[in-house]
C-alpha cells in the first residue's frame, strides 16, 4: 500500500474505543485511530457521519462529551487538557466553518497565538519586527492577499479566503498534529493547488496531518498514507491512497453494504 | 510620536475599601475645607476664596437661588437608582494647602501632590512632564499645576484654570460661560453653576492649530466632598484643538458626587476633539461607595463648517449620567459622538447624546457601544432632533450592546424628532453576547479564555478606540481589561 513503509515514526495520536455524545445523542461509537509522526491520514465519509465531531472532540470543544474510551496525544491524556493547552502543545484544528471575530485584526490574533505558544515553551514573546518578517514570509508561502491580515479575523472573507486563512495560521503556528476539516471544500482549482502546496511544504518527518475531505481531488496533490472511511460514528474501513479512488468511483453505498461484514 | 505615560500606573497605598481599584489611594495633604452644607454663605465663601469679581458672584447667586426653587427635584427620567443624596452633607469647597487661590508656580506645589500625580502616571515637574501633552492637574476644588505654559503662550493659546480665566480673561468668560449650558439647564448644571470650584479654560485663537494635546486630570481626594468642575473651550475661526480628560478618585465607603459642566464652542471652520477616559471609583464588588457622575457636557457648533467631536470611554463611577451633546447651529457643521460605556458588578450607566440640527446640511454621527458584565445595567439614551431650518440634515446612529454573563442588562432608548422632510436618518442597533464559538476559536489557537474575551471586547470597541489619540487608545484598552477583571474566564 502506498506510503505504508514510511509509517515508522513515533506515535503522536492514539484514539482507543472513543465514544462521544452531544447531549443525549451518541455520535461517535467506538473510534480507533493511531497517527504516527510523518504520516498523513485522510478521513472520508458521508455528511453527518461524525468527521467534524472527531476533529472537534480532539480539539476540546466543550459540548462534545467523551463517554468512553481514550485520546492520547504525545503521551498525554487529551481529555485532561484545556483546549488552549492542547493548542499550545501543537494540536491544530483548521475549522470547517472558521469563526468571524469582528474588530479583531487577523495579525493581532495571530500575534496573540504565537506569543501564547512561545510563553508556553518558556520563550519570550516575539518582537513586533520579527513577527512582521515571519508573517510576511508565511503570507507569501500560502499566497494570500496581504490585506487580509490587516482586516478583522474572517469578517467578510469569502469562503475560500477563510480556508486559506486557516492554512496561514497553520503555517505560522507549525503544529505537531494538524486536523484539517474540509479545508479543501469551496476552493477554486488554483486555490486548491496553493493550499495543497502549503500543506505539503509544512509536512515533515516529525509532524502529522489528518485531512477530513469529501473529495479525491486534494489527494491528487497530497498523497495520504492511510484513508479511513467513517460511517455513522465508526471507522468501517481503512486502506491506502487507492481506497479514495475506489470511493470516488463507487460512492459510499458499496461500503455501507459491506460494512457489516468488514467492520 | 513619543510615548508618554499611562494613567493606570498608579499604586495602592492606604484605601478605605478593599477593592481592586488601583487608583484608590488617598493623599495625606493639608486641606482647606469649607463646612458641610450649601447656602448663600457657602456660595459667597467659594467666590471669595477664588478672589472672584462681583459679576461672577452674582451669576453664582442667581444659579443658587434657582437651585433652591427646584426644591431638590433631581431629574427622574434616567434609568438609574440610588439612595437620596443629602446635599447638606457635602463639602462644597476643598483645596489642597491653605494658600488662597492655589499655587502660582510648580515650585509652590506641595511635593505630596507632585508625588501623587506621578503615582497616577501624570508627572508634572518640568523635567519629567509628558511629551506632547500639556496638563492641567485638578485636585478636589483647585487646579494645582498647568504644564507647557510657554509653548502655548507663544501660539497665543490660553490654557489655564477657569478660576484664573475669570480674573484674567473676563470678557471671554462673561460672553461664553452659560451660553451653551445655561444655569437653568438642569438640576445638576444649576448646582454646578452655583458652586463650581475649578476646571479648565481653553481659548484657541483664529487659524491656530494647537501644536500639542491639552489634558486635564481630575482627582477627587477629600472625603465627603463633591467635585464640581467647569470647563469652557472656545475654538476661534479656523482653529483646531484636541483635548483630553482623565479622572480618578480614592476608594471610599461613601458615595461621592461629581457634577461637572463642560461647554464647547466652535466658530467658522473650527474643530474641537474632546476625549474622555472616565475612571472614577466604581464602588466595590458589593456596590458600596463609588462616584455619582452626573455631568452635563454640550458643544455648540456655532460657525459654518465647524466640527465638534466627543469620544468617551466610561469605565468608572458607581453611576454615570451623562449625555455629551452637540447643537449644530452653523451651516454644514458636524457633530460626532463615539462612546464606550462599560459597567461591571453593581455599576449603572445611563449615557448617550443629543444632536440638535439647526443649520443647513448639518451632519451627525453617533456610535455607542455598551458593555455590561456582572449585575450591572447600562442604557443608551439618545436624541436626534432635526429643526425646521435644518434643510438637508443627516444623522447616522449605531448602538451596539455586548453582554457578558446573564445577570446584566442593556437598554437602548433612541428618540428621533424630525421637523424637516429633507432629513436623512439612519439607525442601527444590535445586542450580542461573546459567543462560545468565538471563544473556542481563540482557545484552539492557544489563547486563554480570559484573553479571548478581552480580545473580542476590544474588537467590539475598535471603531471607537481608533477615534482616540494613540496613547489614550492603549490606555483605554488597558482600562477595559482592568475593569473586567473577574468578570470573565
Ligand atoms: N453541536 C452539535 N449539536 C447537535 N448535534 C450535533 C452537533 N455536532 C454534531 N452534531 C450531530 O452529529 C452528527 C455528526 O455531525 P458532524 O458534524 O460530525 O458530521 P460530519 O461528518 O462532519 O458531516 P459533514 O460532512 O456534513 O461536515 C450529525 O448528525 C450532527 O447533526
Ligand atoms: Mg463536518
Amino acid at each position: 500500500m502506498a506510503g505504508k513503509d514510511q509509517t515508522n515514526g513515533e506515535p503522536i495520536l492514539s484514539v482507543r474505543n472513543l465514544h462521544v455524545n452531544v447531549g443525549d445523542q451518541e455520535i461517535l461509537k467506538g473510534i480507533n485511530l493511531t497517527v504516527n509522526a510523518g504520516e498523513v491520514h485522510a478521513i472520508m465519509g458521508p455528511n453527518g457521519s461524525g468527521k467534524s465531531t472527531l476533529a472537534n472532540v480532539l480539539a476540546g470543544k466543550p459540548e462534545y462529551i467523551v463517554t468512553a474510551g481514550e485520546m492520547v496525544y504525545k503521551g498525554q491524556d487529551l481529555s485532561r487538557m484545556a483546549p488552549e493547552l492542547r493548542a499550545r502543545e501543537g494540536l491544530f484544528l483548521a475549522f470547517q466553518y472558521p469563526v468571524e471575530l469582528p474588530g479583531v485584526r487577523a495579525w493581532q490574533f495571530l500575534k496573540a497565538a504565537v506569543d501564547a505558544l512561545r510563553v508556553h515553551q518558556g520563550q519570550e514573546e516575539m518582537s513586533a519586527r520579527e513577527f512582521d518578517q515571519m508573517l510576511k514570509e508565511k503570507v507569501a508561502l500560502v499566497e494570500i492577499d496581504p490585506d487580509l491580515v490587516r482586516r478583522s479575523v474572517n469578517e467578510g472573507f469569502s469562503g475560500g479566503e477563510k480556508k486559506r486563512n486557516e492554512i496561514l495560521q497553520m503555517a505560522v503556528l507549525q503544529p505537531t498534529l494538524a486536523l484539517l476539516d474540509e479545508t479543501d471544500s469551496g476552493l477554486d482549482i488554483d486555490a486548491l493547488r496553493i493550499v495543497a502546496n502549503g500543506i505539503n511544504q509544512l509536512r515533515n518527518p516529525s509532524n502529522a496531518m489528518v485531512l477530513v475531505t469529501h473529495y479525491q481531488r486534494i489527494l491528487d496533490y497530497i498523497t495520504p498514507d492511510y484513508v479511513h472511511v467513517l460511517l455513522d460514528g465508526l471507522i468501517v474501513r481503512t486502506g491506502g491512497a487507492d481506497l479514495a479512488l475506489e470511493l470516488e468511483a463507487k460512492g459510499y453505498d458499496w461500503i455501507k453494504e459491506t460494512a457489516g461484514a468488514g467492520a | 510620536m513619543s510615548t508618554p505615560r499611562v494613567i493606570s500606573r498608579g499604586a495602592t497605598t492606604s484605601s478605605e475599601l478593599d477593592s481592586d481599584y488601583k487608583w484608590g489611594f488617598t493623599i495625606d495633604i493639608e486641606t482647606d475645607l469649607a463646612p458641610k452644607g450649601l447656602s448663600e454663605d457657602i456660595v459667597r465663601l467659594i467666590s471669595d476664596k477664588k478672589e472672584e469679581p462681583e459679576w461672577m458672584l452674582e451669576w453664582r447667586l442667581k444659579a443658587f437661588r434657582h437651585w433652591v426653587k427646584l426644591d431638590q427635584e433631581e431629574p427622574k427620567w434616567a434609568q438609574i437608582h440610588h439612595p437620596p443624596i443629602d446635599f447638606q452633607d457635602i463639602h462644597y469647597y476643598a483645596a489642597p494647602g491653605s494658600k488662597k487661590g492655589g499655587p502660582k508656580s510648580l515650585d509652590e506645589v506641595d511635593p505630596e501632590i507632585l508625588e501623587a500625580f506621578e503615582k497616577l502616571g501624570i508627572p508634572l515637574a518640568e523635567r519629567e512632564k509628558l511629551a506632547g501633552v500639556a496638563v492641567d492637574a485638578v485636585i478636589d476644588s483647585v487646579s494645582v499645576a498647568t504644564t507647557y505654559q510657554e509653548t502655548l503662550e507663544k501660539a497665543g493659546i490660553i490654557f489655564c484654570p477657569i478660576s484664573e480665566a475669570i480674573k484674567n480673561h473676563p470678557d471671554l468668560v462673561k460672553k461664553y460661560m452659560g451660553s451653551v449650558v445655561p444655569y437653568t439647564d438642569n438640576f445638576y448644571a444649576t448646582l454646578n453653576s452655583a458652586v463650581f470650584s475649578d476646571g479648565s479654560f481653553v481659548y484657541i485663537p483664529k487659524g491656530v492649530r494647537c501644536p500639542i494635546e491639552l489634558m486635564t486630570y481630575f482627582r477627587i481626594n477629600q472625603a465627603d466632598s463633591g467635585q464640581f468642575e467647569r470647563t469652557l473651550i472656545i475654538a476661534d475661526e479656523g482653529s483646531y484643538v484636541s483635548y483630553l480628560e482623565g479622572c480618578t478618585a480614592p476608594a471610599r465607603k461613601k458615595s461621592q458626587l461629581h457634577a461637572a459642566v463642560v461647554e464647547l464652542i466652535t466658530m467658522d471652520d473650527a474643530e474641537i476633539k474632546y476625549s474622555t477616559l472616565q475612571n472614577w471609583f466604581p464602588g466595590d464588588k458589593d456596590g458600596n461607595g463609588g462616584v455619582y457622575n452626573f455631568v452635563t457636557k454640550r458643544g455648540k457648533a456655532l460657525g459654518r463648517n465647524s466640527k465638534i467631536s466627543w469620544t468617551q470611554v466610561e469605565t468608572g463611577s458607581a453611576i454615570t449620567w451623562k449625555y455629551p451633546s452637540v447643537i449644530l447651529q452653523g451651516d454644514n457643521s458636524v457633530g460626532e459622538f463615539y462612546s464606550v460605556a462599560l459597567v461591571n458588578n453593581h455599576q449603572q450607566a445611563d449615557t448617550g447624546t443629543k444632536m440638535i440640527h439647526i443649520g443647513k446640511n448639518t451632519k451627525s454621527t453617533i456610535m455607542a457601544k455598551g458593555i455590561s458584565a456582572g449585575k450591572a445595567s447600562s442604557t443608551y439614551r439618545g436624541l436626534v432632533k432635526i429643526m425646521p431650518s435644518a434643510e438637508g440634515a443627516r444623522n447616522f446612529t449605531q448602538c451596539d450592546s455586548l453582554l457578558i454573563g446573564d445577570q446584566c442588562g442593556a437598554h437602548t432608548v433612541p428618540y428621533i424628532e424630525v421637523r424637516n422632510p429633507t432629513a436623512q436618518i439612519e439607525h442601527e442597533a444590535s445586542t450580542s453576547k461573546v459567543s462560545d464559538d468565538e471563544v473556542f476559536y481563540c482557545q484552539q489557537r492557544g489563547i486563554s479564555v480570559e484573553d479571548a474575551h478581552f480580545m473580542i471586547i476590544n474588537g467590539f470597541c475598535r471603531s471607537i478606540f481608533q477615534e482616540l489619540p494613540f496613547e489614550f487608545a492603549m490606555e483605554a484598552s488597558q482600562l477595559l481589561k482592568v475593569s473586567l477583571e473577574g468578570a470573565v474566564g
